[in-house]
């Protein structure tokens, strides 16, 4: 009789206000932690990198005091390494600073070497080298709407990346200025906006403007991508050029993190809360909403969420796996963080009482790369 | 030739391989900015906390020559003379 060989595990990365977290399992229920990592530094941005035959999970760290800058690991988290002339800081010339790192996204298994980055002041990078050093995209740093760009409460930040795998379209969002296109892989931008309300400007239907949370492209359908937006949930079927409302049904449009399935169309994840002045579940309740149909209807899932919560959850603290079934995981400013193995319907508390969580990232690796799990024979 | 010695908070230290206390000689009196720009040599990594890409000091980093801290004197134009210490102390600031 043999035995049953666990041949991949799961790393959550887990980036908070006082500094990162990683979790490990085998099961996406029973988790084992490490950390802090960076204590007393903030973590506002991961991305876990699984392309090359490795698994690099790159943290921008924020200091307080020493400011930010970007490290990763490829082994864990076991050792961390700092680009000795920084990764990602603004040339001369600009006459600016990296405040903070706001977003770190490994493009396409068909670009190896290819990680973009967002950052405050609004700014997007591209690194060719895995992750460690970034260059300025010119082409939006330069874009003459940028004098007009405006910061939203967090910060005027370039908060959502996403690249399609399969062509050279990039959409970026920004807070506050909506959703951007490139549709030659970044040399040149133009806002797409058409259709998403900015209900706090003298002109509600602005050409750029909005404040979009997150964007978030449907993996199977090209063109499709959805947005949760300061107030307002949104898709567009044609590559931005039009985007409607998919928000009824959803018990509140205002929130911050949008997901989406990494497989299957029509699939996606919004955590509403209640409204712009009144940042905290609808009545206390902390649930997950999923949509399977693009958006014309939602699901509510709260099984193992407390309902009795009033804490928000930010742009980034909530990601998904790439495993089948595809496992959920958000955190909370209250420092929980949530677990689902099954697509939202279940979920079990992976921590709680950490600080204010910003950002989690989920993956799939190599059983061999975790402490403590059983390997193949 | 005197030294002018910049003393690190702990927290810095790993990044300036363990020392506390960095020397540099000096003939004359030298300028804050010129020994951050001449710690960036040997420790790149140390002299980014200190100041962002712009060259502007940090916000809660205190540098202090001579028991005054450099934004009372002349900022990072303040200059240090032969044999003179420069303290690095992070504001009390966070939560």
């Amino acid at each position: 009789m043999g035995c049953m060989a666990i041949e991949q595990s799961y790393v959550l990365a887990i980036g908070t206000k006082k500094g990162l977290w990683l979790a490990t399992s085998q099961d996406r229920q029973t988790w084992s932690m490490s950390g802090p990592h960076f204590l007393m530094s903030e973590v506002p941005s991961i991305g876990i990198d699984t392309r090359n035959g490795r698994t690099r999970i790159m943290v921008g760290v924020r200091s307080e005091h020493w400011g930010p800058t970007v490290a990763h690991s490829d082994d864990l988290g076991a050792t961390w390494t700092e680009p000795e002339q920084g990764a990602i800081k603004f040339p001369d010339g600009t006459d600016a600073a990296v405040e903070r790192i706001w977003q770190i996204y490994p493009d396409a298994d068909s670009r190896p070497g290819v990680v973009w980055a967002g950052a405050e002041p609004i700014s997007v990078w591209k690194s060719t080298d895995g992750g460690e050093h970034f260059e300025l995209n010119r082409g939006l740093w330069d874009h003459p709407h940028r004098s007009e760009w405006g910061a939203g409460y967090g910060g005027a930040a370039a908060h959502s990346i996403v690249v399609n795998p399969s062509g050279d379209d990039v959409h970026i969002a920004m807070s506050t200025g909506g959703v951007y296109r490139s549709l030659d892989g970044g040399s040149s931008w133009e806002p797409r906006n058409k259709g998403i309300s900015a209900y706090f400007m003298p002109d509600p239907n602005p050409e750029f403007g909005q404040c979009v949370h997150k964007i978030a492209a449907d993996a199977a359908v090209e063109g499709r991508l959805y947005a949760q937006n300061h107030h307002g949930v949104y898709r567009t079927d044609d590559n931005g050029e039009n985007w409607e409302s998919i928000a009824e049904g959803l018990p509140a449009d205002f929130g911050f993190v949008m997901l989406t399935h990494p497989r299957r169309a029509g699939t996606a994840w919004v955590i509403p809360l209640k409204a712009d002045g009144e940042r905290i579940p609808p009545d206390g309740k902390l649930a997950v909403h999923r949509t399977d149909d693009a958006g014309k209807t939602w699901k509510r899932l709260d099984s193992g969420l407390p309902q009795g919560e009033y804490n928000a959850v930010l742009r980034d603290a909530a990601s998904v796996d790439s495993a089948e079934p595809v496992g959920v995981y958000f955190g909370t400013r209250g420092g929980s963080v949530y677990a689902s193995p099954d697509e939202g319907e279940h979920f079990t508390e992976v921590a709680s009482h950490l600080p204010d969580v910003l950002c989690v990232r989920a993956a799939v690796v190599s059983a061999a790369l975790v402490p403590g799990a059983p390997v193949p024979a | 030739m005197a030294d002018i010695s910049v003393v690190l908070p702990s927290v810095l230290q790993p990044l300036a391989g363990g020392q506390s206390i960095l020397t540099t000689p000096a003939d004359g009196a030298v300028t804050v900015g010129f020994l951050l720009d001449s710690l960036a040599g040997d420790y790149p990594v140390l002299a980014r906390r200190l100041r962002d890409e712009t060259g502007t000091l940090r916000r809660y980093v205190n540098i202090y020559v001579n028991g005054d801290e450099v934004r009372r004197l002349r900022g990072l134009e303040t200059e240090v003379a032969a044999g003179q210490e420069v303290v690095i102390i992070q504001s009390v600031a966070g939560g």
